[in-house]
């Protein structure tokens, strides 16, 4: 099995909701300092999926992640979990893009990679949540997609998923090569090993820039995008919580519940 | 651009009805096709929906297109790619809007590039823009923690909408529209995928999307058993149980009671927030409500700043002496 999994760096979204700011001169997200940049969670996810795939049929995972300074212990902890091999797709042109143009510079170095079964994306990006580039992949390539997974397997050289749904899941089957997205209802992805972490050191990167993949410059990063954001702004929350208390948590408790009878709340 | 006209929304039919969010798109397309002086069109797609259509006019629509094929019983994405593209095609709207859910979050990515467009998911707010005449789409980013406003000049403009954030118009059913019957066409062989099962995990009692009263649990909540108190609690508030990830994560309830950014939109009266932070991928599920109510030993969680009540302290002695007094007080 050959498979590749898009992986990309993004700001912690764990991160406490207070210490987010926009820059409004430049319509930017203004940097966290302090709080180092991880790999997007359902993304890790999707490493996941790959490697049980591995571990249950055996091959070759690639990760592929595209932007500008990419910091190497992050983008390498796939490595460190058990991934094979690690392009990047590294220059100031591939990034501010949009879905479309981010998944046409991963679409054509999918194709100069050549050989897989399955490609692996998570859901959703944790800083602009676009949930879009796993399926502009699976177009561009022509690929059968399958969104929003919580189990993958191969059975009989076909892909078979479960796949959330709004009040359950589903089965679905594919013919591979296929593309998948992955959710977090698959479950929490290893830890990287300490033999995995040396492997991972080790290892030397494949750096492709845009001529390497023989992109078309105008269709990459901002001058690929077909969405303009034309504002970036924080709403504004003007919470205003009233406090209950009491003699102790006891005494709190039932002041809230007779507050809440006296505003009809309850 | 300038051949595309009207507003077309993709109308999901679920469980037998018009869903809530068809309803919803159709009343944010009416608003945004009278402002264009354009028509607002429907797409219901499926086996057995052209009885939708009479519902989808008194809703708001103008005109209703129906693909009606057996191979469109199950959502399968390659077929109803192709069914998009080609009523698209055939109807040049100027704008097309999908419902942000299991299938439009699906189909509307797929639909959009092979039109040759884009589209926005996720949005809160639609505009026209009073200059430009292009749709202003707002989405929120960054889990919740700032907005966007993006627009695109392809066509047609697409966007889906997240889950009540638009309102529905009062059906009237005197309204009059034209039902146009277009032919799926569709090629067996060139749908990839297969649905093999569909597999619902029932949830007792009130429906989470249309309950007036919510207690929802946190990661602080610690087990199953502390979610049997938020249950009974639940049941005398005549209300459901919701969840923030880390309890579903943990398999301590049913991942479909996730409430935020990638679980259930809910806006109930009362939304109960026990042992929970208040992140903001949560806060993206639940915000609407009218009334949050936070319990959190932490006074300075996030979820306090977005409460109009709170506690402060130990949700195990607080809920249960809640649970006593509010007995006490509904006579019960
Ligand atoms: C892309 C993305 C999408 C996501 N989507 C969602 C989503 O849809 N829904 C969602 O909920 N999360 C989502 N998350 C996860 C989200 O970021 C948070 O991790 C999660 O919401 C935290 O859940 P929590 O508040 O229960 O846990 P925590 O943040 O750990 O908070 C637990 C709280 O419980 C309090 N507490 C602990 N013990 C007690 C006690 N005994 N009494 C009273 N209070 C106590 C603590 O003070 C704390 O405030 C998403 C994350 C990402 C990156």
């Amino acid at each position: 099995m050959n498979i590749i999994v898009c992986v990309k760096q993004v700001p912690d979204p764990e991160a406490p909701p207070a210490s987010f700011k926009i820059d409004s001169t430049t319509n930017k997200v203004a940097p966290q300092t302090n709080i180092p940049p991880v790999i997007s969670p359902f993304d890790e996810q999707a490493v996941e999926a790959a490697l049980r795939i591995k571990d249950a049929k055996g091959g070759k995972v690639t990760i592929i992640s595209l932007g500008a300074n990419l910091l190497r212990d992050v983008v390498k902890k796939p490595l460190s979990m058990g991934a094979d091999e690690l392009v990047l797709l590294e220059d100031p042109a591939f990034v501010d893009g949009d879905s479309w143009s981010t998944a046409y510079a991963l679409a054509i170095a999918i194709k100069k990679i050549g050989q897989f079964d399955l490609i692996f994306c998570g859901r959703q990006a944790a800083d602009w949540d676009s949930g879009q580039v796993g399926s502009c992949i699976a177009e561009i390539l022509g690929l059968p997609q399958i969104t929003v997974a919580k189990k993958v397997e191969v059975v009989d050289n076909k892909v078979k998923v479960e796949k959330v749904t709004a009040d359950g899941y589903e089965v679905i089957e594919a013919t591979m090569p296929a593309l998948i997205t992955v959710s977090n209802e698959l479950g929490a992805a290893r830890y990287a090993t300490i033999k995995g972490i040396m492997a991972a050191k080790r290892k030397e990167l494949i750096i492709w820039k845009p001529a390497d993949i023989g992109a078309d410059t105008a269709k990459i990063g901002v001058a690929g995008r077909r969405t303009k954001m034309h504002k970036l702004f924080q709403p504004v929350r003007e919470g205003k919580c009233e406090i209950v208390t009491g003699e102790n948590e006891e005494d709190a408790a039932a002041n809230l519940a007779k507050k809440l009878m006296e505003v009809k709340l309850l | 651009m300038a051949d595309n006209k009207g507003v077309m929304i993709f109308t999901e039919v679920v469980e037998g009805k018009l869903a809530p969010i068809a309803k919803e798109l159709l009343g944010c397309g009416r608003k945004l096709a009278d402002e264009l002086k354009e028509e607002l069109s429907a797409l219901l797609v499926g086996s057995g929906v052209a009885s939708f259509a009479a519902e989808a006019i008194a809703f708001g629509a103008d005109k209703v297109y129906v693909v009606d094929d057996a191979l469109l019983k199950d959502y399968r994405t390659d077929a109803y790619v192709a069914v998009v593209e080609k009523v698209a095609k055939q109807a040049n709207p100027r704008i097309l809007l999908l419902g942000q859910t299991t299938i439009g979050r699906d189909l509307a990515p797929r639909a959009a590039f092979r039109l040759g467009t884009a589209v926005t998911l996720d949005c809160v707010a639609l505009e026209i823009d009073t200059s430009s005449k292009l749709l202003l789409q707002t989405k929120p980013v960054y889990g919740g923690n700032a907005q966007a406003i993006f627009t695109m000049e392809t066509s047609p403009q697409m966007a889906t909408v997240r889950a009540k954030a638009m309102s529905a118009l009062v059906p009237d059913n005197a309204r009059k529209g034209e039902v146009v019957t277009v032919a799926a066409g569709l090629d067996a062989a060139a749908i990839k995928t297969n649905l093999l099962q569909k597999v619902v995990q029932e949830v007792e009692g009130v429906k989470l999307e249309d309950a007036p009263v919510i207690v929802s649990g946190g990661r602080g909540i610690g087990g199953a058993d502390g979610f049997k108190q938020l249950e009974e609690l639940a049941k005398l508030l005549k209300g459901a149980v919701g969840a923030s990830r880390p309890p579903c994560d943990n398999g301590w309830v049913s991942d479909t009671i996730q409430i935020g950014l990638t679980g259930k939109i809910v806006s109930p009266d009362v939304y109960i927030a026990v042992a929970l932070s208040g992140s903001s991928q949560h806060l993206a599920g639940c915000s609407g409500s009218k009334n949050i109510i936070a319990i959190n030993r932490d006074p300075e969680a996030n979820i306090f700043k977005e409460a109009r009540f709170g506690v402060v302290g130990d949700w195990k002695k607080i809920i249960p002496a809640f649970h006593a007094k509010a007995k006490e007080l509904l006579g019960k």
